[in-house]
């Protein structure tokens, strides 16, 4: 980065871009305009910082005085019954319902994202894998409100079939074990699994896609020059450069896939109790209860909403902030 | 004894033959076709039914089929290869497959409830079970309100990346603030809806109001576009800013008349695709932006008195709500027919921020 030159008494005869301001630029007003945008810009830069700061800040202090109300343990309580007497709430469905929807779409997303992520790199025509690139992310255009009404309207019907047939063959497994009679609808965690699968794949493939992308050619090619095969040249030098960088990009869908809201509030039924059975109806996260709470609640209701969302505020800063470090540290030895 | 000899021309110094055996170029098609036609027929003789399963049956067999002779032909190591590119290629068409069904799914379901009517009426005075009525209440404020979010949004996004890229220089500061930029991309919608709630509604004593969305959304789009400026302006050349300083421009007018003309199409972009992704946010509206059958052109509305502003994703889960689960009825069409009006804003948008990056590449 070049340094700013000394602007002394002789900066006169200034020429911009537009027209002769030779008149009204003296040394001071020069400084005052640096000093002006200078300020500027570290204030708009400053503003990232106050903002995460108030957010953390304010749902904190709004918090309190539900947390204080609240009769029972807040993180193993899985009733939400905050505006009753005694004020009864806890996140533990939602946590747990969080992290398995959460988790339960990375197992799906990130295999298929580095799939897509591979093909459009090295497998793809070289004139072709731009625009596959670019369709692929337009899944991240569609709004997040579409994805539950096709997931509801769609996806949920279609998995009936799946649903019952996990049941027959694989009902050993409590996961995919169907216990009730009537016929599934499948407003489930495994559909949400699925659909927050899909919402996240543009995220990881178009970040493994962009790492990929700099894997070093010479190694490439050198590893295709000792007559590897094209899996063996990918094996052995694309996945060993690329593998912080997927991992990262995995972490960042993750986090996306916790806060993800109106996708997951359509397709889940909420039911506030921690069930194994993730193809039979239920589950609540965090953000589809503040999505489907926020009407009716009180004062401490309102509160308690505030609390579970600095608890989705706090998860997710987690997992960015995992993924930033490995991210910076692949930098760093790079 | 002299005969096994004579075989070694063509063959490398260890007696290997120096090129292995290949499958020859029609096996491919021909696996897949076997595959199909094996399937056809476990499907016309067996009880095994369905769609779905013949596809996953027909492509495991076409995967075994091929892995199984190219090992048995050409050896492991081409086995591995070729298994591995049919995942990658399976892995795509999976990715595919979704993008399609959700685009021509919305399509269908969205393009019976558009009509000249539907895009230029309210829902004022309409009983949402009875056909009619409009989404251009909530067309209307959909786009006051991204506007108003990115008015904020941009010259704040520039400036603090004009921060990081002239004045930051690898400062603590600058490391700081692009660290928390970047966690800032994940900071899950619906809590940026709670900050504000807690911050605009209950804190300051305001009611839910278009403006009040819109400044959620500033949140969410404020380190996209941050991120991409930043980005832009590091590919401006440095000998642009030399030239300027040499010739004793001061540095707030090279920034402001060298740096940013040329990287403004990379930013202009960066700035449309920030609006594409907030316009179909809808947790943040949910919190903040009131429900109104009435066309309301003031961001500013229900502040204080009046009824708030409605906007697009909030009219199709509140439609959705309507429906209660009937996907036949009024509502759930209407909620498509918004839904199908949504997707093509937010196409419209990429596309010409892409046609703009295309044309206005920073040059140097």
């Amino acid at each position: 980065m070049s340094e700013q030159p000394t602007l002394g008494a002789a900066t006169t005869p200034s020429v911009g871009g537009g027209p002769p301001v030779a008149g009204d630029i003296s040394g001071a007003s020069v400084r005052r305009g640096d000093r002006v945008f200078r300020g500027l810009s570290v204030g708009a830069a400053a503003a990232v910082l106050v903002i995460m700061a108030a957010i953390a800040v304010f749902l904190i202090f709004r918090s309190i005085p539900a947390l204080r109300a609240n009769t029972v343990n807040f993180f193993t309580f899985q009733q939400w019954l905050p505006d009753e007497s005694p004020v009864q709430f806890g996140i533990a469905a939602l946590l747990f319902y969080t992290l398995v929807t959460g988790i339960l779409a990375m197992i799906i997303a990130v295999p298929v994202a580095l799939g897509v992520a591979l093909f459009i790199n090295f497998y793809a025509p070289r004139r072709a894998s731009a625009p596959l690139g670019y369709s692929i992310d337009l899944l991240a255009a569609v709004p997040s409100i579409v994805y539950g009404l096709w997931g509801f309207a769609f996806l949920a019907p279609h998995l009936t079939g799946l649903t019952l047939w996990l049941d027959k063959w694989f009902g050993w497994i409590p996961f995919f074990d169907y216990q009730l009679d009537n016929k599934p609808n499948n407003l489930t965690v495994f559909t949400a699994g699925i659909i927050l699968a899909i919402m996240i794949l543009p995220i990881i493939s178009s970040i493994s896609r962009e790492v990929f992308r700099q894997v070093p050619r010479d190694q490439v090619e050198a590893a295709l020059a000792l007559g590897a095969t094209r899996w063996e040249m990918i094996r052995t030098s694309v996945l060993p450069f690329g593998k912080a960088g997927v991992v990262s990009a995995s972490i960042l869908g993750f986090g996306r896939a916790l806060g993800e809201t109106l996708a997951v509030t359509i397709v889940l039924s909420n039911v506030y109790q921690i069930s194994w059975h993730f193809t039979q109806t239920g589950g609540v996260t965090f953000a589809s209860n503040i999505a489907l709470k926020y009407g009716e609640a009180g004062t401490i209701g309102t509160g308690a909403l505030i609390a579970s969302g600095l608890c989705l505020f706090i998860i997710t800063l987690g997992v960015n902030f995992s993924a930033q470090m490995i991210i910076t540290r692949q930098r760093k030895g790079a | 004894m002299a005969v096994t000899t004579e075989t070694r021309a063509g063959t490398g110094p260890a007696g290997a033959p120096l090129r292995g055996r290949k499958l020859p170029m029609y096996a491919m098609p021909g696996f897949a076709v076997a595959a199909v036609l094996l399937t056809l027929l476990l499907w016309a003789t067996t009880g095994f039914a369905g769609r779905a399963g013949f596809v996953v049956f027909a492509v495991l067999l076409f995967g075994a089929l091929q892995t199984g002779v190219s090992f048995a032909v050409e050896g492991r190591r081409q086995a591995v290869n070729r298994l591995f590119t049919t995942l990658v290629i399976i892995a795509f068409l999976l990715a595919a497959t979704p993008l399609v069904l959700i685009i021509w799914y919305t399509i269908k379901e969205g393009i019976g409830a558009i009509s000249g009517t539907f895009l230029t009426h309210s829902m004022f005075r309409i009983n949402p079970e009875q056909p009619g009525g409009g989404i251009y209440h909530a067309i209307v404020g959909t786009l006051i309100q991204s506007a108003l979010a990115t008015v904020i949004a941009a010259p704040l996004g520039v400036l603090a990346s004009i921060y990081l890229v002239e004045y930051g220089g690898g400062r603590r500061f600058a490391r700081t603030v692009s660290f928390f930029v970047d966690v800032m991309t994940g900071v899950p919608s619906i809590v940026a809806g709670l900050f504000i709630y807690a911050f605009w509604i209950l804190a300051l004593g305001f009611q839910k109001s278009g403006f009040a969305g819109s400044l959620a959304l500033l949140i969410l789009m404020l380190p996209v576009i941050i991120r991409s400026s930043e980005e832009m302006l590091k590919l401006v050349p440095n000998e642009l800013r030399e030239a300027s300083y040499a010739l004793g421009v001061p540095k707030w007018r090279t920034i402001l008349r060298v740096v940013l003309p040329t990287a403004i199409g990379g930013i202009v972009t960066g700035i449309m695709l920030g609006v594409a992704r907030i316009m179909g946010e809808t947790a943040p509206l949910l919190l903040l932006v009131g429900i109104n059958q009435k066309i309301e052109f003031n961001p500013f509305a229900g502040m204080t008195e009046q009824v708030p502003q409605e906007s697009l994703p909030t009219f199709i889960f509140e439609q959705f709500q309507l429906a209660v689960g009937n996907t036949e009825s009024e509502p759930f069409k209407r909620a498509w027919g918004a839904a199908l009006v949504l997707i093509i804003i937010i196409g419209v948008l990429s596309a010409v921020a892409r046609l703009i990056a295309r044309f206005a590449r920073v040059r140097g």
